[in-house]
């Protein structure tokens, strides 16, 4: 188990030092971001000396080499915009992003597994038709039609809920979050029901799937017999069977969530990573978008490596397929 | 299971024994003929609208806004209202369709075709060749799409072709790990083992026997992937990333409207999105019932 731990973390290192190659690449190697910082007057010299300023004279590589000496360290370079260092930027926006995800992953998981298993017991009853057909909507419609029509429903229409922004926010272990007052929760709700549609739908269906295979297995047919009542035998037997590779989905869609999380942020101008990136691509601000990439590449590389280790102890076929060979 | 198209019936055709098959769900013929009509209104679209979107000499910045049913100054009316530049909605809907479904289309069958070639060449050569090209693939499919989309028209700017760049790179990764995974299978079988028996060259094996047998699953994947491919760029072009301001696809039509809801002009916003949201879910229901039909464990005797 720990020799698996470890293969996978050094994985992990390689994939991480490959895509910072490569974003910085992608970033800092195309168009000329001088243009944009510099007043349309300016001469030569002034540009010779801002491009001088930036650090962009230099040879792609040696900017790449400061660039991951500077990783490494945790400065990832200041905006090019504010001046602000690049990675508290991000750092600052970061709890908004993260708290945004999991409400919509918490979401979810309360209603994509109930839903799901009920729609798995009686298929071919009407309510399990009508969840079906919800959840092919809920993967089809795109994420940020469903934002706009939210906001036209709810604030527009009916006026109950607020459009845009972040809540009054409390801060817990010096980080702000915005759901344990009633108005941080007012905001959040439509944002987090926005973003946890796509992963509501897939769960619907994963879990109807598992459900439907695991009632016909033998175990439960023997349960039954015994005389197990079905919420007995849903809570205890059926559930924890399917709820593998429900985690195993959970976990590596939460990488998913925070990536389209940058659509949701951008239509209720929720103060988080996402609006960021959106603004910083439209001001050619690179450090900020390089540093956000690379943020985002070490969050994904870490769920993953996290949802392996986890999958790996919570199948025991897995840790005895492995401790025998 | 026999049905009217096995091989004893000789007056039934496989292509309407296919469509008898796929005809037994409502809904889903229901979705194709709602496909076909929004195919035609996109290829027809120059003939169908009152006014060309595109051509900034016809439009009239006086006719900004106004509500559906109004009357334009040219003299047509304006069905579903006009946005803020004053182009009919209609009219820019159906040109906007044209560029979803294109782009759309375009994309997938460009990334079919090279993640194809790339899944066969992996999974018949094996070997270190099979483990490099699938440490690539994994790598990309481990991040999420619109990260990739996001990042590369923000390096090359927008357009058409580079829209069409960017979906191709996003999707190819996941024909080429499907069409592996059957190329290993099949390369097993004992129609190939004849084939290399009888001194038939690698490409010819691989052309002429195994991809005829490696494409029927990906009728499906390239179905619903179309639809993918779709919503994909018009979220790329509601933030602003994907077509121009002038030529704009239904993504940017409803990031228009978008700022114009509060104030009550719902139409601006709310028809491009209604146009989008039947495209896509037709196009997925069609998938998910081709999925049905062509399913073998489901007792399909059409291949694969």
């Amino acid at each position: 188990m720990l020799a698996f731990a470890f293969k996978r973390l050094a994985q992990s290192v390689a994939v991480l030092f490959v895509m910072s190659g490569l974003v910085f690449a992608g970033v800092y190697a195309i168009g000329d971001p001088v243009a944009i910082l510099v007043s349309p007057q300016a001469d030569q010299e002034e540009i010779a000396r801002a491009t001088a300023a930036l650090g962009l004279d230099q040879p792609l590589w040696r900017q790449y080499g400061n660039f991951i000496a500077g990783a490494l360290g945790g400065d990832l370079g200041r905006s090019f915009v504010s001046n602000v260092s690049a990675m508290q930027l991000i750092l600052e926006r970061m709890p908004a992003t993260l708290e945004l995800a999991v409400a919509a992953m918490v979401i979810a998981v309360a209603l994509g597994i109930p839903l799901g298993l009920w729609a798995g017991l009686r298929p071919d009853s009407w309510a399990a038709r009508t969840i079906m057909a919800g959840s092919i909507l809920g993967f089809s419609l795109p994420t940020f039609w469903v934002g706009v029509m939210l906001i036209m429903v709810f604030s527009v229409t009916l006026g109950w809920l607020p459009p845009t922004g972040r809540g009054a926010t409390v801060t817990v272990l010096g980080v702000p979050v915005s759901f344990l007052t009633m108005d941080g929760l007012r905001h959040l709700f439509m944002p987090a029901l926005n973003l946890a549609l796509f992963q509501l739908a897939l769960l619907i269906r994963l879990t109807r799937a598992g459900t439907r295979e695991a009632l016909a297995q033998d175990y439960v047919r023997f349960a039954r017999a015994k005389g197990l009542s079905m919420a007995r035998v849903l809570r205890v037997h059926v559930l924890k069977n399917i709820l593998i590779p429900v985690v195993t989905v959970t976990g590596l869609e939460f990488g998913s969530l925070i990536a389209f999380a940058i659509v949701t942020e951008t239509i209720f101008a929720w103060p988080g990573m996402g609006k960021l990136l959106i603004d910083s691509i439209n001001a050619l601000d690179r450090p900020v978008i390089v540093a956000y990439l690379l943020i985002i590449v070490v969050l994904f590389v870490l769920i993953n490596l996290v949802v392996d280790l986890v999958y790996t102890a919570l199948d025991p076929r897995v840790r005895l397929a492995g401790r025998a060979a | 299971m026999t049905t009217a198209s096995s091989p004893h019936s000789p007056h039934v055709s496989p292509l309407s024994g296919f469509w008898r098959d796929y005809a037994r769900d409502r809904i889903a013929v229901a979705a194709v003929a709602a496909m076909a009509l929004i195919l035609l209104s996109a290829i027809f679209a120059p003939l169908l609208s009152p006014q060309n979107p595109y051509d900034l000499a016809q439009l009239d910045i006086l006719d900004a806004k106004l509500a559906p049913g109004a009357k334009a100054s040219a003299g047509f009316t304006y069905w579903l209202g006009s946005d803020d530049q004053g182009r009919d909605m209609a009219s820019a809907i159906l040109y906007g369709l044209r560029i979803s479904l294109g782009v759309g289309v375009a994309s997938t069958l460009i990334a079919l075709a090279i993640g194809v070639a790339v899944g066969l060449a992996a999974g018949y050569a094996g070997g270190w060749v099979d483990g490099l090209i699938m440490r690539i693939v994994d790598l990309q499919l481990s991040f999420p799409s619109i990260l990739i989309a996001l990042v590369l028209l923000a390096a090359v700017g927008q357009g058409v072709d580079k829209i069409v760049i960017a979906l191709v790179l996003v999707q190819w990764a996941y024909y080429a790990r499907t069409v592996r995974g059957t190329a290993l299978v099949e390369k097993r079988k004992e129609y190939v083992e004849a084939a290399r028996v009888m001194a038939f060259g690698r490409m010819r094996i691989v052309i002429r026997h195994l991809l005829p047998n490696v494409l029927p699953p990906l009728i499906v994947v390239a179905t619903v992937q179309v639809a993918h491919a779709i919503a994909l760029e018009a979220t790329l072009s509601f933030l602003g990333l994907g077509m121009p301001i002038t030529e704009p696809s239904l993504g940017l039509l409803i990031a228009n409207g978008f700022v114009h809801l509060l104030s009550g002009r719902y139409w601006i916003s709310f028809f491009p999105g209604v146009a989008l949201l039947i495209t896509i879910v037709a196009i997925n229901l069609v998938g998910d019932r081709l999925r049905d039909v062509l399913n073998p464990r489901l007792g399909s005797h059409y291949g694969a």
